[in-house]
């Protein structure tokens, strides 16, 4: 019997260990599929080592820094592997540091950093497991990390 | 202790010792604070008071804890008159009054105002109310008000009553009534609740918040009632506002089933949640609470502009 599966990538990125249902939320951040016209795979709830989990993988492009933090934001426990003809060049496990600044924004309407004022947004993660971050401005937390990335 | 050139942005910012020093400090500004005692210790100061939001007690009692103090106050009550309303950014207005002022006090309708303001500041920034968030110096107040009259704070219990879901004091004062391990019962109407961040603030102290819509339950064991306004202005629609806008009352037939040394506090101003008969009981505190703002704000104003000791 044939079976259908994802094929390795030859260039481009994939992301593993994606929370188990937050692989749409993960494109919605690298904004994808505006952003390319290349193939991009989502493969949801697949059994892993240490339980279920969503894996991405997008051809012909490397995330940069900034798409890393922003992953960790929604997907703190992801691995970001770079392929390059089909070989695994880089391997990061995507860290969520202290502070938060310029990736999200407050989900409170009326906090200062939604008004027209020279400042990013900036969060302290408050935890990691669950992940809770608070705005620095207003203090609330917002209930929806993924919906207010910028 | 060092209070010298610091911003008071949120109550969280300060430990238990730096609140128990400042509420000391603050019982030895009372003599100034009623007048009977005068000083010049910060003479030659100057306060920027920007109320970009009505405020009626803050601003004047800092404009008065300011004047008591020797100092001088320059500032607006209402920003219609002001490059605001211009379009200016609220960065561009701080900037320009730091270079005018040595400390400023900000009421602002944006949550987050004053911690940015801050960080467009080299003097220091009291934040006098920023939207449903922090108000520091309110919360000061409450604390030394409860202190003053039942000698402690650690053990009593606090019932805080109303709009618990959009009064900004109740949230720092339940923050900071459970760092003094008070206990606490919330009583609101259903769509009033208190937060579930507050709450587990709360436990994160060891204090255990009981929650109920009972008031003439919860009123017989407490020491302390703390009654807020439902502040139209924080209402997202005028239809869930008129849907609980009179939900409770409190009159002296509700504080009959009171203890004696039960003590009535709200932060002002009230509208129709207190009887005005409550007033000539020995329970309404929330006039003494009003004045209490002064000596705490002189006790603020001393430390952070550095006035020596009295």
């Amino acid at each position: 019997m044939k079976e259908l599966k994802v094929t390795p990538i030859k260039d481009g990125t994939v992301i593993d260990h994606i929370t188990p249902g937050h692989a749409l939320k993960v494109l919605h951040v690298l904004k994808i599929p505006e952003t390319t016209s290349s193939v991009v795979s989502i493969l949801m709830n697949v059994n892993g080592k240490k339980g279920k989990k969503d894996i991405v993988k997008i051809e012909n492009r490397e995330l940069d820094p900034k798409e890393l933090d922003k992953i960790a934001l929604i997907a703190p426990k992801a691995t970001i592997n770079i392929i390059r003809e089909y070989d695994v060049v880089k391997k990061h496990i995507v860290e969520l540091p202290n502070e938060v600044v310029g990736l999200t924004k407050c989900s409170n309407p009326t906090c200062i950093s939604n008004a027209r004022e020279p400042v990013e947004s900036r969060f302290h993660v408050v935890s990691r497991d669950p992940l809770r971050i608070k705005c620095y401005y207003c203090e609330r937390e917002p209930e929806d990390i993924a919906e207010g990335i910028i | 202790m060092n209070f010298k050139n610091r911003d008071i942005i949120s109550i969280k910012d300060f430990s238990k010792e730096e609140i128990e020093y400042i509420l000391e400090y603050a019982k030895r500004m009372i003599p100034y604070a009623n007048g009977e005692k005068h000083t010049t210790l910060l003479k030659q100061h100057i306060l920027a008071t920007l109320f970009f939001e009505p405020s009626t007690r803050t601003r004047l009692s800092f404009e008065s804890a300011m004047h008591r103090l020797g100092g001088n106050v320059i500032g607006f009550a209402d920003p219609s008159g002001t490059s605001q309303k211009k379009g200016e950014s609220l960065a561009d207005t701080i900037r320009m009054a730091d270079s005018y002022s040595d400390a400023i006090v900000i009421r602002h309708p944006q949550e987050g105002a004053a911690r940015l303001a801050a960080e467009f500041s080299e003097v220091p920034i009291l934040n006098a109310g920023d939207g449903a968030g922090q108000h520091p110096t309110q919360c000061l107040l409450d604390l030394f008000t409860i202190l003053t009259e039942k000698k402690k704070i650690k053990g009593n219990k606090v019932v805080l009553l109303g709009d618990l879901k959009y009064g900004r004091t109740v949230h720092s004062l339940a923050y900071a009534l459970s760092l003094f391990k008070a206990d606490l019962t919330f009583v609101s109407p259903e769509t009033l609740k208190m937060p579930k961040e507050v709450i587990n603030e709360c436990k994160e102290f060891g204090v255990e918040p009981v929650s109920t819509s009972n008031l003439e339950k919860a009123i017989k064991e407490a020491d302390v009632l703390y009654v807020t306004r439902i502040q139209k202005e924080r209402f997202p629609d005028a239809e869930e506002y008129n849907r609980v806008v009179g939900s409770y009352k409190v009159d002296n037939t509700l504080l009959q089933q009171a203890k004696q040394d039960l003590i009535v506090m709200h932060p002002l101003p009230r509208v129709v949640e207190i009887d005005p008969e409550v007033d000539k009981t020995n329970h309404a505190l929330y006039f003494k609470q009003a004045f209490n703002g002064l000596p705490v704000r002189m006790a603020l104003l001393s430390l952070i502009l550095g006035g020596k000791k009295q």
